[in-house]
């Protein structure tokens, strides 16, 4: 299988900050599967998940070492992002690899407006097209019974778990190659979380997903590889079952087991 | 304890209404006399203090005021009877008109067109002017510039909103009122002049509320239309705006009330004129002015005819605020 995106030995610094956050961190994401990214709090998990779009850019000052090379539309050859420098190029990198956090972030607008937000920043004007890409997308998300008939209502007044299907409709509506989950279900009830595991799934058959997350069994029940990170390192990283059956290292069995983190 | 606060709080919250409407019962108390004597015609008359010659032709006299009727040589008997509380009420009001006019057949006019149009438009004026500006500052200092130039320029902000106004009415007076007349030509006192330096005293006032309510949008908010491709322009204009709008709209509320009110920084360069501005850069006069420029020597019906314009720049900033809540801010 293809790796949609390869991380090699990054290092990453907070502006300021005298040590490094993400120490020669490699990981691939491999084409349509799941990878979930586990370790105890502060570890880096979210450091790393967000120099995968950038996203670390908005604010000045962070340093990146080593690479994040993203595979090219037409699959011949990767590039790596890291070397973007042009904002607009880096706006296009965002529009390729979308993001889900890890609070519900509903735009304060309707729900129709949320999910069309990003084609009318990519130039999409016409109507029908609009309507088109909002109705696959809320129905990808399993959201389209619940919201069609609310379509023109504030986004803000959907429950917790619908304003996170919310995002994610709004986020495959740009039909990204990668999605990068941070936490998608911790502010969430355990039936939101159920919907959005199956949805998590499904998704897979069309997108890659790389997925941060503190439940163990979510990372279980969902991915096809997990990392394992403790203090800015790649402690191991495998096939799910491996890391969960027989991990190779230690540490990784102990967080497992629960004896820490 | 518990109770106590309670209680505290409660008596502290309805206190709010007992003044609210203590002072609208005194300053309606104060104003009636002049309301009775010139009804809904002060919005429309445009003379102030001007002697009239007054027609007794039978139809108006029964319009007028029974205290002119009383002292008309064509007292009738059927007014007598209604007369004698009239007196009761307004004694100090007889004693007043007496000294004012010595004829019978002339009265003084009093007309509010004049101070309501100055301070409709130098606070329309200030809010043109100092609207974009004070957005403009509120983004910068809250999504464009770097923290170690957000924190000082915002404390100066907050330092500038707290100036008193007296001083920028001196400073409009000395110097900006001279300044503006190079620029525009006309007057150094005029309805622009007052509108401006208006504007100017508003703009770190706005822009301090609304650069708080515009921090309040979490960033997680702002990283996620970021993610979506957005740029910082779009973000400002799709997510921060709408969020923070609530807050934004309070903050414009609030300096038009603090602009329509304002009375030190307009009295020095509206002029203080009883005439329409013809030209933008004529002078003419607000009702704050008005009022704190004649309290001095005012009686009687003077005095009175002073509370029905503090009446209508209350029940106008009212009137206002209450609009501008229900049209910005329903469904909230
Ligand atoms: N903006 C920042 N500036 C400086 N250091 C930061 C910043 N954000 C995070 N860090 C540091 O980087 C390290 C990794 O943080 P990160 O948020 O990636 O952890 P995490 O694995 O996502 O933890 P959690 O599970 O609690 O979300 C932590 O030690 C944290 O203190
Ligand atoms: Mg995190």
């Amino acid at each position: 299988m293809k790796n949609m995106m390869e991380v090699k030995d990054l290092t990453f610094t907070y502006s300021g900050a005298s040590e490094p956050s993400l120490k020669s961190i490699s990981l691939p994401v491999e084409k349509n599967k799941v990878t979930a990214l586990i370790g105890p709090s502060g570890c880096g998990k979210s450091t790393l998940l967000r120099g995968m779009n950038r996203i670390h850019d908005l604010y000045p000052g962070h340093r990146y070492e080593g690479a994040i090379n993203l595979l090219n539309p037409d699959e011949k050859g990767y590039t790596n992002i890291l070397d973007i420098k042009k904002e607009a190029e880096l706006i296009r990198l965002r529009q390729r690899v979308g993001m889900i956090f890890q609070k519900p972030t509903p735009f304060p607008m309707t729900i129709f407006e949320n999910i069309a937000y990003g084609l009318r920043l990519s130039g999409v004007k016409k109507r029908a097209d609009l309507q088109e890409v909002v109705e696959r997308s809320l129905r990808d998300a399993a959201l389209w019974e619940e919201a069609k008939d609310r379509l023109d209502h504030d986004a803000r007044g959907l429950s917790g778990g619908q304003q996170q299907r919310l995002c994610i409709a709004r986020a495959i509506a740009l039909k990204p190659e990668v999605i990068l989950f941070d936490e998608p279900t911790s502010a969430l009830d355990p039936i939101s979380t159920l919907a959005i595991e199956e949805m998590i799934s499904v998704l897979r058959e069309q997108y890659s997903i790389c997925i941060v997350t503190h439940n163990m069994q979510q990372a279980a029940r969902i991915s096809d590889y997990t990392g394992f990170m403790y203090l800015g390192e790649m402690i191991e990283y495998d096939q799910t079952d491996t890391i969960f059956m027989k991990p190779s290292q230690k540490q990784t069995e102990d967080y497992i087991s629960g004896r820490f983190g | 304890m518990e109770l106590l606060f309670k209680k505290i709080a409660q008596l502290s919250a309805s206190l709010v209404f007992v003044i609210l409407a203590a002072t609208t019962v005194v300053l309606y108390l104060s104003a009636k006399p002049a309301i009775q004597e010139f009804g809904a015609g002060f919005f429309f008359e445009s003379r102030w203090a001007v002697e009239e010659k007054v027609e007794l032709s039978p139809a108006e006299l029964s319009e007028l005021e029974l205290l002119e009727a009383d002292k008309s040589t064509f007292i009738s008997d059927d007014f007598i009877e209604d007369e004698d509380d009239f007196i009761m009420d307004d004694e100090d009001f007889i004693t007043d008109d007496d000294m004012e006019s010595d004829s019978n057949e002339s009265r003084i006019v009093y007309g509010a067109l004049v101070p309501i149009v100055g301070t409709i438009f130098s606070t329309l004026i200030a809010m043109l002017f100092s609207l974009p500006i004070a957005m403009g500052i509120a983004v910068f200092l809250s999504e464009i510039a770097p923290s170690a130039l957000a924190k000082p320029v915002g404390v100066a902000i907050e330092l500038l909103a707290s100036i008193p106004s007296i001083i920028y009415g001196m400073w409009g007076l000395f110097y900006f009122g001279p300044f503006i007349a190079d620029l525009f030509g006309g007057n150094t006192v005029s309805l622009l002049v007052a509108g401006l330096v208006l504007g100017i005293m508003v703009i770190p006032f706005m822009a301090a509320l609304s650069r708080d309510a515009i921090t309040t949008v979490p960033d997680m908010l702002k990283e996620s239309a970021y993610a979506m491709g957005a740029t910082k322009l779009e973000v400002i204009k799709d997510v921060v705006f709408p969020y923070a709008k609530s807050g934004i709209i309070g903050s414009i509320i609030l300096s038009f009330g603090r602009a329509l009110g304002e009375t030190m920084a307009v009295a020095f360069v509206i002029g203080g004129v009883y005439q329409f501005a013809g030209k933008i850069t004529d002078p003419t006069n607000s009702i704050p002015v008005v009022l704190a420029n004649s309290f001095a020597e005012s009686s009687g019906l003077s005095l009175s005819v002073l509370f029905y314009l503090a009446l209508i720049l209350f029940v106008l900033s009212f009137a206002v605020i209450a609009i501008a809540k229900l049209y910005f801010l329903r469904g909230k």
